[in-house]
């Protein structure tokens, strides 16, 4: 190719990423499932963020919410049932431009994948993962799941469920997430503003949004929609604006304040529990510990690192 | 008095009196517990053979117990190729008399028993073993003196056996300071003292037992590049570093634990990383997400651990993801044995999964052949896009060898991830080419980003229940690794080219397969030997090859399961479905010795000359060569 005038020059800046830029394939979604209202959400997440488009990965495991990453025009793929984080992981450290933004539901999460939350929390890498719980398995048709509550009726507890139901806010923090908050699917702005946050946090970010399935759970939710006679509370933060009632507000980086907002009675309250801004991300830790070798290595090249290595066994 | 440290004695020829026998090679086996160190006296005799132009083997076993419990190591050393560990010990080290009762079963009648005098009382009839006493404790701790106790009876001994061999003390003496020159003064003279006492222990009073192993011609052996000397799991990783992998992801299990702390020492040297993950699936999901990202990947595991990792294998398959995935095999099923050999996880490499999941596998034969298997892994990777598992086992990951150190600037690889713009007519999938993924953090010029998927799915990734699509799609991944199979060379066909039998090995069998092939051959038998490395794809030809025998003999170290037949073998027997392929299998957790297969051949072949021969005495080196 001739270098002509016309060419784009590789520093002009590239278009705002828009939602028809974004949009790929049509959602699989039943009509009225909440998951429409956390990918529209999601695109304006990405318009504001206007990160370069390649960069931007989608990535999900399975159930109907980790079908997300086929509805959202960047870099993504879908994995398998709950492995979706120790995957992730690997995309975020495997290069440190990319922006990470994980999708799964409360099966994925917090049953088959309930392990990797508590070790990838562990090991804080660089990354966003958004929750979306319908407290019921839905892409096999309605069986109980782990944040179903006592006596929900499904296909496998047809009685009523008997186990106790995760507290998703509690596993959450006490995972060791550094930022974990909470959002309703009925409430795009707040949606937008939570995942925003935490596509901002440096670190592993959890987002839990409660989102309906209509097909097998309907009004699940119904108690943190004022429109259906419930409560939409938010968590009051902290504005260190010195004045006396600022005391009583919640203040994001008091785990045991978290604690207890995760032990209100349902609903519960919506909004940032905790976010832990000194803890240093696996990302962070990993390039110092290489930064420190190859010091020491004095930056010797591939070549000769492993001719040393050689050297030593004759 | 003959000292390590005293040059006016080069080659410890102590005694001029003295005549040393010439000796072939050697099988020296130590027994003792695992705290005593006799691990690192088969690795000062194995760096002295790498230093001295001999050839070496060795074999070891660790006992699963953290610490404590009998432990053996057992070395061969002598002139020219050594193949295997050896089927009997020509000389039997016991430092106890629990490792006397256990190991003096693999002494060869007229071998040489040599004993600690302070721990073991062996039965004073037995006649048919030289018996030596030697006070190995008292030796030492009158040797070293003050608090280290019997600290450095593994010292003493390798002075013993160096008197008797008439090894090169100076260049062990230079051994013994690499070895402890780390650490403070008193341990290396403390180290030396014990060498030196145990040196002139035989000198003093076993002046019969004096060997010198054959001269070796330099012409034929030196590649004249320096030997170097390493366990077959350092070896892999080096070759994995060698091929240009710097991303990996790992849980520990025995024996693969020692190629994960390796990486995740040396990879931050190279700017890389290795992740240690909270189970075997979080480290392939780890593994295939740094492939992802443009930077093939390594994950790796044993038996058990494979087949936790096998639903993300399939996604891998699927997907068409390069991803290098390691397996050691241990004793199975199960936790099994897991300290011991078996080549039992096969199948499992080729067919564990899901759905139909066309794979690589490839099998190294030799410590040497874990550093190229590496390096090739990750090339085929690459290019055909594709998990490639690497099936090695106990007895390699363990063993020590010694090989011409490689060529390095003539193999390392340049690892950089690929993330330039993609033209606009980018597919993740194409039906009439092999995949080429486009890593997250690349341009996609036709602003339709990919999406990579464990779904069956379209040309562009997206998902698809297309019965047609799932046809073509299904060919599409088999045909690359057929295409694969057309690119691989003819395997290493040694002997005759025709005739009553062809021995097939794979894995760490390659080595006393040979071994045997040649005491076949000697009877008259016209016999040949076949190795395979690439397991699956299997290289194409292997018909006609296997038309030009008789009888086709694999052995393999797994069980004749249900119908009689080794799972290599059940393999070549349906794709090749010629009955003169038969096994010969076993499930002793041991590797296979030399005598095993040439009764194994015999039993299938007819000769009497190979009968006599079986019925001849085993290997006697000592002995034979006086």
């Amino acid at each position: 190719m001739s270098a002509t005038a016309l060419a784009p020059s590789p520093s002009a800046p590239a278009p705002a990423l828009t939602k028809k830029v974004l949009t790929a394939d049509h959602p699989t979604w039943c009509p009225g499932c909440g998951d429409f209202a956390v990918l529209a959400s999601f695109y304006r997440v990405l318009e504001k963020l206007n990160y370069p488009h390649e960069k931007i990965v989608t990535f999900a495991g399975i159930g109907c919410s980790s079908r997300f990453p086929y509805f959202v025009n960047t870099h993504g793929g879908h994995f398998i049932h709950g492995r979706a984080l120790p995957f992730a992981a690997g995309i975020s450290l495997g290069n440190e431009d990319l922006h990470v933004f994980v999708f799964g539901g409360d099966g994925d999460g917090f049953s088959i994948g309930g392990n990797h939350l508590v070790h990838t929390a562990r090991k804080n890498p660089r990354m966003t993962y958004v929750i979306m719980d319908n407290s019921v398995y839905g892409l096999t048709k309605k069986q109980t799941s782990p944040t179903s509550p006592i006596g929900f009726k499904s296909k496998t507890d047809p009685w009523g469920a008997i186990d106790q139901p995760i507290n998703p806010m509690r596993t959450l923090l006490n995972s060791g997430a550094t930022f974990v908050a909470r959002s309703h699917a009925t409430q795009v702005n707040h949606m937008t503003e939570m995942m925003l946050r935490a596509a901002r946090h440096d670190g592993f970010s959890v987002v839990e949004i409660l989102s309906e399935c209509v097909e097998f759970f309907e009004g699940a939710f119904d108690a943190a929609i004022p429109r259906k006679g419930g409560a939409w509370k938010l968590v009051d933060e902290k504005k260190n604006d010195g004045t006396p009632e600022d005391e009583a507000r919640h203040d994001v980086t008091d785990e045991v304040a978290a604690f207890k907002l995760a032990q209100q009675a349902w609903p519960g309250s919506f909004g940032v529990f905790y976010e832990n801004k000194t803890r240093k991300t696996k990302n962070a830790l990993e390039a110092e510990l290489v930064a420190k070798t190859r010091e020491r290595t004095k930056n010797a090249s591939d070549l000769a690192l492993l001719q040393a290595s050689f050297a030593r066994l004759r | 008095m003959v000292s390590a440290n005293t040059p006016e004695t080069p080659g410890g020829a102590g005694n001029p009196t003295a005549t040393p026998r010439s000796i072939h090679d050697v099988v020296i086996r130590l027994a003792g517990n695992s705290q005593d160190g006799i691990q690192s006296i088969g690795g000062f005799l194995a760096r002295l053979a790498g230093r001295s132009d001999q050839d070496i083997m060795t074999y070891m076993t660790i006992p699963s117990t953290i610490s404590g419990g009998p432990s053996i190591f057992q070395v061969r050393m002598g002139t020219g190729e050594i193949l295997s560990a050896g089927d009997r010990a020509d000389m039997l080290v016991a430092f106890y008399q629990h490792s006397y009762e256990a190991h003096i079963g693999s002494l060869r009648p007229g071998g040489v028993l040599l004993y600690d005098a302070d721990h073991v009382k062996p039965t004073s009839d037995d006649n048919r073993f030289t018996q030596v006493a030697v006070p190995i404790t008292t030796g030492t701790v009158e040797a070293v003196g003050g608090t280290s106790k019997d600290k450095g009876k593994n010292i003493y001994v390798m002075g013993v056996i160096a008197r008797i061999f008439d090894l090169d003390v100076a260049k062990l003496g230079a051994l013994i300071k690499e070895r402890f020159g780390g650490k403070n003064e008193d341990i290396v003279r403390n180290a030396l003292l014990a060498f030196d006492a145990g040196y002139a222990w035989p000198q003093n009073n076993l002046r019969d037992l004096f060997y010198r192993f054959e001269a070796i011609d330099h012409a034929i052996v030196t590649s004249g590049r320096p030997q170097v000397t390493l366990d077959g799991n350092t070896a892999l990783a080096y070759g994995l570093l060698a091929g240009g992998v710097r991303h990996g992801a790992g849980y520990p299990i025995t024996p693969w634990s020692s190629i994960m702390e390796t990486l995740r020492t040396e990879l931050p040297k190279y700017g890389g990383l290795f992740v240690q993950c909270e189970d075997e699936i979080a480290a392939i999901s780890t593994a295939i997400g740094f492939s992802y990202t443009g930077n093939l990947a390594i994950t790796g595991s044993s038996g058990p651990g494979l087949s936790l990792k096998m639903e993300a294998l399939g996604w891998a398959t699927m997907a068409e993801m390069p991803l290098i995935v390691v397996n050691v095999q241990r004793g199975g099923p199960s936790t099994g044995m897991p300290t011991n050999v078996e080549q039992s996880d096969l199948l499992q490499a080729i067919y564990g999964s899901h759905g139909d999941v066309p794979r690589v596998v490839l099998a190294p034969k030799n410590v040497e052949d874990c550093f190229y298997i590496a390096i090739e892994a990750t090339r085929l990777a690459r290019e055909y896009s594709t998990p490639v598992l690497i099936l090695t086992d106990m007895a390699l990951s363990s063993r020590i060898e010694a090989f011409d150190e490689p060529e390095l600037p003539k193999l390392m690889v340049s690892p950089k991830a690929d993330l330039s713009d993609r033209g606009a007519d980018f597919k993740p999938y194409p039906l009439d080419r092999i995949t080429r993924h486009a890593p997250a953090g690349s341009k996609v010029l036709s602003g339709k980003y990919p999406t990579v998927t464990g779904l069956e799915h379209d040309e562009l990734g997206h998902p698809t229940g297309s019965p047609a699509l799932h046809t073509k799609m299904t060919a599409k991944r088999r045909e690359k690794i057929k295409a694969l199979a057309a690119s691989l060379p003819a395997p290493e066909l040694t002997g005759d080219t025709a005739g009553d039998v062809l021995l097939v090995t794979w894995g760490s069998t390659w080595g006393p397969g040979r071994e045997a092939i040649g005491r076949v051959r000697a009877t008259g038998v016209k016999a040949g030997h076949l190795h395979i490395r690439h397991i699956h794809p299997l290289p194409n030809g292997l018909d006609d090859t296997f038309a030009r025998y008789k009888k086709i003999v694999v052995a393999e170290i797994n069980d004749e399961g249900l119908y009689g037949f080794g799972q290599l073998t059940m393999m070549l027997r349906a794709r090749y479905a010629n009955p003169a392929i038969v096994s010969i299998t076993k499930t002793d957790g041991l590797t296979f010795k030399v005598s095993e297969i040439v009764a194994g051949i015999a039993a299938r072949v007819q000769s009497s000359a190979l009968d006599a021969t079986l019925n001849a005495a085993g290997l006697s080196v000592l002995a034979q060569k006086s």
